[in-house]
């Protein structure tokens, strides 16, 4: 025992240790009493203790009493993940009079007993997470945590249904917001769309208000044409770069009689808004309600920006709103919270080759189907085949394109069942055609969602299940010609089926912007392996992201209908102006300081740091580390050669003295043998 | 000029000549140099695979073995039947994917004093070294006769674009390569939906009705199409589509004459050659019409007179009576 005393002797903090149960989380896998036990002779250690729910209230008020009471210096919980309750447990530590930072978090439930099924592997692999722990903690210093004030500007990028929506619940409160949108109008997919289910309302109906009230706001500054070029800066104190696209439309002048776009020689396939569809001019508006109600003008394809002539435009329009020189501008806004709803794009169908869209004509996707049945579409509302007359008299919509599939996306794409039992729907109400359904399995989970499914049952159309082989023009037996052919297997029936009709509709699924990544990386967050963008929790935070002051909603988090995208819209302003009320906020204080004394100021230091945080001081001649920019990366420590940064909370000491603890557990740093511990 | 090792098939010498003729006539024009494989065997074709794994792919792989041991540096085998091209690449990628067939694989490789790694060859169908190497600016560089007015349909068979180990083709379903090159040529080419649909194979050995129908789906929708011909990658596919129309015809009442040649054959056309120079006048369907079409006069096939269709398979000698024995008795029972 002499050995452990001497160990006992270079700690002069108590260090109390708390070894969570979790349940049977934890102690399912893991000897929690036998790791407590273990605990109690380390260095420093005075009290050790396993309690069922160290998060609970009787948990808590454990660590408060022996803090008091035992007069513990340090406290290490033995529990989940710091991203869980780390917060929970730095309170506590504060609340009994104790710094937060003398607190220290072992994670052994999804580092150790998530991840083990060997109990004695699992227990020992815990002592280790506990020591290592233990050894760092007597070697923390107490921080006092930054607060930082909080711009209440808020910038919301992404003018869809979910944007819109986050825009006016915080415009609403009273904060000022600034709305970007890449396209000329705000509106999204949502304003393609013709009904919405289940309750078949029109979407225009219910989406222009909406959209009306977003460019009217006295609160809100609508950037149409714009995109985001540069973020600076942390939550409550971002700075914003900002493109605003020339338009060649002088907003102050135009009034958006339309004269322009009737005049334009120019005809142009729409691939945006009329999915490829329909036309539209080279100056325009997307579509009649489009707001801001002025339109652009398509430089690529405008014949003045072409050949040097034409300028209909400008000469039809009555209050010379046309401006041919004009340049974009860069805009620079500060804001303090920052909320993305991108949204998604749609699957591409022709790479499901097999499915024929792209070379049979009678082929469409969903989005093409949505502005065919739109009144306000090329069509204007009725269904016919591509030749623009012919009613269909069978119509196939083959559900899961692109999605449950491992050749193209393995996740579901949660809209599809509904929106093709809309479009079933909607083909028999107008055309009376027989409608089949081809789907792998029917997901309607949702309010009204199966009672509409149970009701397509009862209009008569028909469902079977399997997934579609091949959609062909290859006639093989009578009645074949001329039609487009479903080949599927019916797996109800077990049969191979050969299904001839006169349209198909792809249910194409929805993926991640083809930019996601690149826009992650500008607003420092991050995207799943199918590249939608990853929330703080995926049950408990799901519209916060890992970065403060950063929030997704709607479609860019994953695949989501309209009532999702408004809700999450709603719950990401919920958040924002929680922190706005706050007017200051907390920032880590774990960052980095530069030791003046040592410091030759070669400047490596500055040209190292991806947040732009340290600066030069001139007349010192040596860096300085901007506390508020600084998110504690540690990236300068390891750049400075004469080792004369240091970042707090993950000093040197600190983490030689939590590697010299996880090895305790290995055979030659086993001070003690286990039965005298015992 | 690129370098290449040829690894012909057994086909190519036989039913698919005028696949080798053709072959070896524009080889030179668009600067493809092939240096044959030396002593090379058959690949075991589509049955022996599923028949027994190992002997199979120590089949094949004594080509790659003998392939990479005459390399000299060049690392591409080109094969011009799709059977061949998959076998070999078959067998490539599964030696590396299943160490423990490459282990044995190469322990029946070394009875005869050889050896292959897998991954040291890169194998591919002639059409996509033609496409992706050669180019299709070479090719239309060379053509001086274009097809103008001839409607091809491209039809690859299902063996070239899948499974495609090595991700070489444009699409699994319907590539593009075959298309682009018969447009080069100046052919029009229709949007030909089977283009990688099954021929039947040896269906036509084992049951031909299936076989029949495999062949009347392709054949009538390239006709559908008003395609004038149609071009092949595959001598096994030219064999099926081409000898066995007339049976198919006479099967389903039709009266289709479509006539099936290679890729190659039409290159050397639009390259000026001689239509016997580019291996014509030994398919069955005449390609007379179609030739006509752009110029070029061809003798018209003789048909052969059909063949009395014979009653019943091959002789085979009666099934041996059954050996008069008595059931044994127990010794009590006698």
């Amino acid at each position: 025992m002499k050995k452990k005393n001497e160990n006992q002797a270079e700690v002069q903090e108590r260090i109390g240790v708390y070894v969570c149960h979790c349940g049977s989380n934890i102690a399912g896998v893991v000897d929690v009493s036998e790791v407590a036990r273990w605990a109690a002779q380390l260095p420093g250690v005075v009290v050790s203790r396993d309690y069922k729910f160290m998060c609970s209230s009787p948990g808590q008020a454990m660590i408060i009493k022996d803090i008091q009471e035992q007069g513990l210096t340090r406290v290490v919980v033995a529990s989940c993940s710091p991203h869980l309750h780390e917060g929970t447990f730095r309170g506590a530590c504060e609340r009994a009079g104790l710094n937060p930072y003398l607190f220290e978090m072992a994670n052994i439930r999804e580092q150790d007993a998530w991840v083990t099924s060997d109990k004695t592997e699992a227990t020992k692999k815990a002592k280790a997470l506990v020591a290592a722990a233990v050894g760092r903690v007597a070697h923390q210093q107490p921080l006092e945590a930054l607060l930082v004030p909080i711009d209440p500007n808020v910038l919301v990028v992404g003018g869809g249904i979910a944007g819109i929506q986050a825009a006016l619940e915080i415009a609403d409160s009273g904060n000022h917001v600034y709305l970007v949108e890449r396209e000329p109008s705000i509106g999204g997919h949502m304003a393609q769309f013709d009904k919405t289910f289940p309750t078949l309302d029109c979407a225009a109906c219910i989406l222009t208000p909406k959209m009306v009230s977003a460019g009217n706001h006295k609160n809100i500054t609508l950037l149409t044409w714009s995109e985001v070029e540069k973020v600076d800066g942390y939550v409550g104190n971002f700075t914003v770069t900002l493109r605003k696209r020339a338009r060649f439309v002088d907003e102050s002048l135009c009034t958006g009689c339309g004269v322009c776009q009737e005049k334009c020689p120019k005809k142009v396939i729409d691939e945006v808004f009329e999915a490829g569809l329909g036309y539209r001019k080279a100056i325009y508006r997307p579509f009649p309600q489009a707001v801001p109600n002025y339109p652009v003008i398509d430089k690529n394809n405008c014949i003045f920006f072409e050949k040097g002539t034409c300028k209909a435009c400008e000469k039809f329009c009555p209050t010379g709103a046309i401006k041919f020189d004009q340049q974009d501008e860069i805009l620079t806004i500060e804001v303090g919270n920052i909320i993305l709803a991108t949204g998604y794009d749609l699957f591409d169908a022709r790479k499901v080759s097999n499915y024929g869209y792209g070379r049979l004509a009678n082929v469409f996707t969903s989005l093409e189907f949505e502005r065919l049945s739109n009144a306000a579409g090329p069509t204007g509302g009725n269904i016919v085949l591509r030749d623009g007359k012919t009613v269909p008299k069978s119509v196939a919509i083959v559900h899961c394109v692109g999605s449950r599939d491992k050749n193209y996306n393995n996740y579901c794409s949660a809209i599809c069942c509904m929106q093709s039992l809309k479009f079933a729907h909607l083909v028999k109400e107008k055309t009376g055609a027989t409608v089949y359904n081809f789907y792998i399995d029917i997901r309607t989970p949702g309010k009204g969602y199966d009672e509409f499914y149970q009701r397509l049952i009862e209009e008569g159309t028909l469902f079977v299940r399997g997934k579609v082989a091949e959609i062909t023009d290859v006639a093989r037996e009578p009645g074949e010609e001329g039609k487009l052919i479903v080949q599927v297997e019916d797996t109800l029936v077990g049969k191979q089926r050969r299904i001839p009709v006169d349209m198909v509709i792809l249910s194409a699924g929805l993926q991640a912007r083809a930019d996601a990544k690149e826009v992650a990386q500008k607003f420092g967050i991050s995207c799943s392996a199918d590249q939608w963008f990853i929330e703080k929790h995926p049950k408990l935070d799901p519209v916060a992201t890992m970065t403060d002051g950063v929030f997704i909603a709607g479609a860019c988090q994953g695949p989501k209908d309209i009532p999702a995208s408004v809700a999450q819209g709603a719950a990401a302003a919920a958040r924002v102006l929680s922190i706005i009320g706050q007017q200051q906020i907390q920032i880590e204080a774990a960052t980095a300081i530069v030791d003046e004394e040592t410091c030759v100021g070669c400047q490596q230091c500055i040209a190292s740091c991806p947040y732009q945080a340290i600066i030069y001081l001139e007349d010192k001649g040596k860096a300085y580390v901007q506390e508020a920019l600084c998110k504690g990366c540690g990236t300068c420590v390891g750049t400075c050669l004469p080792k004369c940064i240091s970042l707090k909370h993950f000093t040197d000491d600190q983490l030689v003295a939590e590697m010299v603890g996880a090895m305790r557990t290995m055979k030659e740093f086993e001070l003690i043998p286990m039965e005298a511990a015992a | 000029m690129a370098k290449y090792l040829l690894y012909p098939g057994c086909s190519m010498e036989s039913s698919a000549k005028a696949y080798s003729e053709s072959l070896a006539a524009i080889a030179k024009p668009i600067g493809l140099e092939l240096e044959e494989i030396e002593d090379w065997n058959c690949c075991g074709a589509t049955e022996y695979l599923g028949i027994s794994l190992t002997p199979a792919y120590a089949l094949i792989s004594r080509n790659l073995a003998l392939a990479a041991k005459q390399a000299n540096g060049n690392k591409v085998v080109v094969a011009p039947c799709s059977a061949c091209y998959l076998n070999l690449a078959k067998a490539d990628y599964y030696m590396r994917e299943q160490p423990k067939l490459g282990k044995m694989v190469n322990e029946a490789l070394s009875a005869g004093g050889l050896s292959y790694e897998p991954g040291t060859l890169a194998i591919r169908h002639l059409l996509d070294v033609i496409i992706y190497d050669i180019g299709l600016e070479t090719v239309k560089s060379k053509v001086v006769r274009p097809l103008t007015g001839l409607r091809v349909a491209p039809y690859l068979g299902c063996m070239v674009p899948r499974p495609d180990y090595e991700k070489r083709w444009s699409d699994h379903e319907h590539p593009i390569e075959l298309d682009l090159l018969l447009k080069a040529l100046g052919a029009e080419v229709i949007d030909f939906p089977l283009k990688t649909h099954c021929c039947g194979g040896h269906m036509t050995q084992i049951g031909p009705e299936t076989a029949f129908e495999l062949i009347r789906r392709l054949i009538s929708s390239a006709d559908q199409y008003q395609a004038d011909i149609m071009a092949t990658v595959c001598p096994m596919c030219q064999m099926n589509l081409d000898a066995y129309q007339t049976e198919t015809n006479r099967y389903f009442g039709t009266n289709y004459q479509m006539p099936i040649v290679f890729f190659t054959q039409l290159m050397g056309l639009a390259f000026g050659l001689e239509p016997d120079t580019a291996g014509f006048g030994s398919e069955l369907v005449s390609t007379k019409r179609a030739l006509a079409k752009i110029g070029v006069e061809i003798a018209e096939t003789e048909t052969a007179p059909a063949r009395p269709k014979k009653s019943s398979g091959l002789p085979m000698p009666k099934p041996l009576p059954r050996k008069p024995e008595l059931a044994e008795k127990s010794e009590a029972e006698k």
